[in-house]
């Protein structure tokens, strides 16, 4: 659909290394609508992959994670532009932002709006934003998001800011791909069980308070850090009736895989950037972190591991369809509704009648 | 386990502040099954070519109601063209005075559809022009 004459599969991929905007526009696509030509262009790029940093943003619908998104990037790039020399390594020269909006389970059609809140990019050759539609995947990102993240990072962007769409308990996909995991959270969305409730939170490596000028902030910072405690209990004493009561704190088991790290919270107003230093601060820390304990290593086979299961079962499933007779998926179908058989038997039944 | 969408970039340029056709327009796109980018008000066309480009969109609608689209549609067809996409496809809604029309359709407009426009309409002509250029 998106190939202009004269631009082959090997063209893009070149394109895309040689820092040619279009070809990187197109090979998203590509890559993004599962094609052939997306297919190749990836396979030639992959060895050129695994120097990004991936951070992703996660968090309720207005929380304020494009505009935090912004504020991050636009960090980013000033700090980058103003550096007089060569940059530290773990400072970001180009920055990439791929933000997931929902696909509309209805009509397949989806509204990304996320660029309204990223204007302050514009014009810089330096930043490179895309938007995506999840299309029909449920984990909070698109199942493409992990592909096209691959090929901004052999297009050399050294971070890349991956935000989720607006994420309430389960969306928990991104803590696969990304090295970082923000969750952003707002004064006035909800009481403190919302906070000790499985899922979002125990992703997050850094916690970030958005909207710290709203009434509200101490609440939301104190039932973040009461969870948190939970998880990451710190030595310390306190009176209790009267009586001295002691937290020995966690032990630290000695073959933890990752050795502790305890996300730090953030106040940050994304509004006018306030807080802003402080979290790329934290960004880079983590990172830090990552990498003097092997938690980056372990991070990368985790997230290949989860994208070769995913890509396994997908040809698995879609070379079986093939081999089935035709119509026997419909006959099961079929026999299911009538309920002539369960489930179960009519899983055995089409893996026996495959050839 | 291919999957291909139109993907529309519906932009506001110049300074006038009505956004309820632009997004009215962008709903019945998504209902119609596109991917909308919406980027919202007081674009430059710098800023819409620029975007276009990023998002490898097969269409670009503007919404002018500033009586500026003389200007503005010229110079976003331009830089659309200097980006390598003159493949794109672009559409006005708003204001539009019917002297404009022909010229603006001669410039290589699709299609310029003001207020009362069906959403069929655009739907439509929308869905023909990319699939004619993409075959």
């Amino acid at each position: 659909m998106l190939s202009r004459p004269g631009m082959t599969e090997i063209d893009l991929a070149q394109g895309v290394l040689a820092g040619d905007r279009l070809a990187l526009a197109r090979t998203l696509s590509q890559v993004e609508n599962g094609t052939t030509e997306g297919k190749s262009a990836l396979s030639e790029l992959f060895p050129y992959t695994g120097k990004a940093h991936l951070v992703g943003v996660t968090g309720a619908s207005g929380t304020g994670k494009s505009s935090l998104v912004n504020q991050l990037a636009l960090y980013y790039r000033q700090t980058a532009k103003r550096a007089s020399g060569p940059l530290q390594d773990e400072q970001p020269r180009q920055v990439a932002v791929v933000a997931v909006d929902p696909t509309s389970p209805f009509t397949g059609g989806a509204i990304l709006g996320d660029r309204i809140r990223m204007r302050d990019l514009a014009g810089d050759p330096g930043v490179f934003i895309r938007s995506m539609a999840t299309r029909g995947s449920l984990g909070g990102i698109a199942s493409a998001t992990a592909a096209v993240v691959q090929v901004l990072d052999a297009a050399g962007y050294d971070l890349i800011l991956i935000e989720t769409v607006g994420a309430g308990q389960s969306e928990v996909d991104i803590a696969r791909l990304a090295h970082t995991t923000i969750v952003v959270e707002a004064p006035g969305l909800g009481d403190d069980i919302q906070a000790i409730k499985a899922g979002i939170l125990e992703i997050a490596d850094v916690l970030v308070v958005n909207k710290a000028d709203l009434p509200g902030v101490e609440n939301t910072e104190r039932a973040l850090r009461g969870s948190l405690n939970l998880a990451h209990p710190l030595p310390h004493r306190f009176m209790h009736h009267g009586k001295l009561e002691m937290v020995p704190g966690q032990p630290i088991a000695p073959n933890a895989p990752e050795t502790l790290w305890v996300p730090p919270i953030l106040r940050t107003v994304a509004l006018d950037g306030t807080g802003i230093p402080k979290l790329a601060e934290a960004i880079a820390n983590h990172r830090a972190h990552l990498e003097a304990t092997g938690g980056w290593e372990q991070r990368e086979r985790w997230r290949l591991q989860t994208e070769l299961d995913l890509l396994l079962q997908n040809t698995l499933v879609e070379d079986f369809r093939a081999r089935l007779p035709a119509g026997a998926y419909e006959q099961a179908l079929e026999d299911l509704q009538e309920r002539r058989i369960s489930p179960f038997q009519a899983v055995e039944k089409l893996v026996d009648g495959a050839g | 386990m291919s999957d291909q969408k139109i993907r529309v970039l519906i932009a506001k340029p110049g300074l006038d502040g009505h956004d309820r056709g632009a997004k009215v327009v962008a709903r019945a796109l998504r209902d119609a099954g596109m991917e909308v980018i919406y980027t919202g008000l007081r674009q430059t066309p710098e800023m819409i070519a620029e975007a276009a480009l990023q998002e490898d969109v097969d269409a670009v609608g503007l919404s002018i109601l500033s009586g500026a689209h003389m200007a503005l549609v010229p110079r976003v067809l331009e830089l659309l063209k200097a980006n390598g996409q003159e493949r794109v496809k672009v559409f006005l809604g708003g204001i539009v005075p019917d002297e404009d029309v022909p010229l603006l359709l001669r410039m290589g407009v699709i299609g310029i559809y003001g207020p009362g426009t069906l959403s069929d309409t655009y739907v439509n002509d929308i869905r023909k022009a990319v699939m004619a250029a993409n075959a």
